[in-house]
């Protein structure tokens, strides 16, 4: 499962780094007599609404998809994971500030906070970034959070406590390695999230905006033509349905790897 | 009882929080939310209007309290554009998400639960791996991809059923399995993961032990004592179930408080947006309280915790 998972996400990566050079259009660049137009050799997975390349807009989408993956569970993970582990440690009023922050924005379904707040902030991708951050870092929070309270009880953290080690080196020293398996497992599921997130928003009209390509933006212009332009929804949904396989494979896996009980 | 107390004042700074990042949100817009919300060419004295009727001109915390005193009543303001209450505007939507809603869950119970309780007792064979390939393919199909192919295949192909709008039982079908699919896939997971730790048990041996069939054994013993954390996936999957709504009810047009969000969002229809947002949440809320509850009245060991 982990192989199956990483070569889907080592081919999507390649694609969104390389491919753009490979396909001799411009995801911008328009044919407006042949919009609309069915797969073809020379454009083999047809026009758009717009007359611009599909292939073309699914390979330019592909960056934006592993960039905003990224950005959103790098920021995430790394603000979460510091936040929780600290938490964690700390225990007492520390730990009850936090955890009701958290719980706060655990009460909202995650999504919904993200449309709440692109739609106040307006579409654009850094509010994307920005909303999917927001309700990113608090699942990786509370894991982290959890991770420290069981790690802060192990003999070698009691041990490098009591021959007086400072709190930032135990901190960085045991805890943050005992953290960090379950983060890692997190942040590779987090991508097919993060991933699905900017789609949804973008489909919503509230994400990234035109021409910019993104997958989502693609399925929302695809809408108007179910009848007679199918391949403008297949084509960018298979895309994301086998980038967000190859990450929950891959997390999965991991887990698996990480956690032999849960096989 | 005590229990129930308990966990019933747990919520209720979870639900202050909540009430209090919705009002911020109209503070979140960049600039003047009152001009945003009329645009650049309305005049001096409309926006001074709208800005009294928000009652945007008075200092924050009279405003937090007000708001705070109507989320409590049940008074949310007017929508900017219909001028209906936004608590009417919200109940008149609520019977066709609460029906989608319903139908998506059905749809996942039925077919998550056979599929999960056949992955577990057929643990390692290629039914199994069927079962878990299908339930992560189920999870990693998006709702906005799955509802135009199940139309264009059913509804533009075939024909069998309508593409969008309510009214009859055939319209629910398509939106209800869009929204369902990835519940179903998330049930069918767990399905598997507790029955195939209850078919490990003594009990369930010892039921085969006396000559118990495998069907009753699986069906008697093992599932039934498998249901507590089913039924808590279920109830804490609400949340993907009411943001799934927002993307299934715009894809099918569906006339529901998900529909209604976007649709207010478009408008910048502030006050219905913060209505939407907040009803979203605390019925969110509401249900993890709820499953809690239940959690803990059928496994009295939560209770003691």
């Amino acid at each position: 499962m982990v192989r199956a998972g990483a070569a889907i996400v080592a081919v999507g990566l390649l694609a969104a780094v390389v491919g753009p050079w490979l396909v001799p259009f411009n995801p911008a660049s328009q044919e407006l007599a042949a919009r609309l137009a069915s797969p073809s050799a020379v454009h083999p997975l047809g026009l758009d609404e717009l007359g611009r390349d599909v292939l073309a807009r699914i390979l330019g989408g592909a960056r934006i998809s592993f960039f905003v993956g990224v950005v959103v569970v790098g920021v995430s993970a790394a603000v979460g994971t510091v936040v929780g582990a600290v938490a964690g440690y700390f225990g007492g009023l520390v730990d009850d500030l936090i955890s009701r922050v958290i719980d706060t924005l655990l009460a909202f379904p995650g999504l919904l906070l993200a449309t709440a707040i692109v739609a106040v902030l307006g579409p654009s991708l850094v509010n994307v970034v920005l909303a999917l951050t927001v309700i990113g870092w608090v699942g990786y929070a509370r894991l982290a959070r959890g991770q420290a309270l069981r790690a802060r009880e192990f003999e070698y953290v009691q041990a490098a406590r009591a021959v007086g080690a400072g709190t930032g080196r135990i901190l960085w020293r045991h805890i943050a390695p005992a953290v960090a398996p379950a983060v890692v497992v997190q942040a590779t599921l987090g991508m097919a999230g993060a991933i699905v997130g900017e789609a949804s928003l973008s489909f919503l009209g509230l994400g990234v905006q035109p021409p910019t390509p993104s997958w989502g933006t693609m399925l929302n212009g695809g809408r108007a033509h179910l009848l007679d332009a199918p391949h403008l929804t297949i084509f960018p949904g298979l895309a994301i349905a086998t980038l967000v396989l190859g990450f929950n494979f891959l997390g999965d896996g991991l887990r698996d790897l990480a956690d032999p009980k849960s096989r | 009882m005590r229990f129930i107390a308990r966990r019933l004042l747990l919520t209720v700074p979870v639900l202050v929080g909540v009430a209090t990042l919705v009002f911020s949100l109209i503070h979140l817009v960049p600039g003047d939310p009152v001009e945003a919300m009329l645009g650049e060419s309305a005049s001096r004295q409309d926006v001074a209007n709208l800005r009294q009727q928000l009652g945007l001109d008075r200092p924050l915390y009279v405003q937090y309290g007000s708001f705070l005193r109507g989320a409590v009543i049940g008074d949310l303001g007017r929508s900017l554009r219909t001028g209906q209450r936004v608590t009417a505007a919200i109940a008149e939507r609520m019977p066709a998400t609460v029906e989608l809603a319903m139908a998506a869950m059905l749809f996942a119970i039925v077919v998550a639960v056979p599929l999960g309780i056949a992955a577990a007792v057929r643990s390692g064979t290629a039914i199994d791996h069927g079962a878990t390939t299908l339930a992560l393919i189920g999870i990693s199909l998006p709702g906005f991809w799955l509802g135009p192919v199940l139309a264009i295949v059913f509804a533009v192909e075939l024909g069998w059923l309508p593409v969008s709008g309510r009214g009859t039982p055939a319209h629910l079908i398509l939106p209800a399995i869009t929204l369902g699919a990835p519940l179903a896939a998330v049930l069918a997971r767990m399905t598997r993961a507790s029955v195939l730790e209850e078919l490990h048990e003594q009990y369930v041996l010892a039921a085969r032990a006396r000559g118990v069939s495998r069907t009753r054994a699986v069906l008697r013993h093992a599932f039934r004592n498998s249901l507590i954390p089913i039924v808590t996936v279920l109830g804490l999957q609400v949340g993907a179930v009411l943001t799934g709504a927002v993307i299934t009810e715009t894809i099918f047009a569906w006339p529901g408080v998900g529909r209604l969000l976007i649709q207010s969002i478009t408008f910048r229809d502030y006050p219905l947006v913060q209505g939407c947002i907040l009803l979203i949440a605390v019925a969110y809320v509401g249900m993890n309280l709820l499953t809690d509850v239940v959690y803990g009245l059928l496994d009295p060991r939560i209770r003691y915790e």
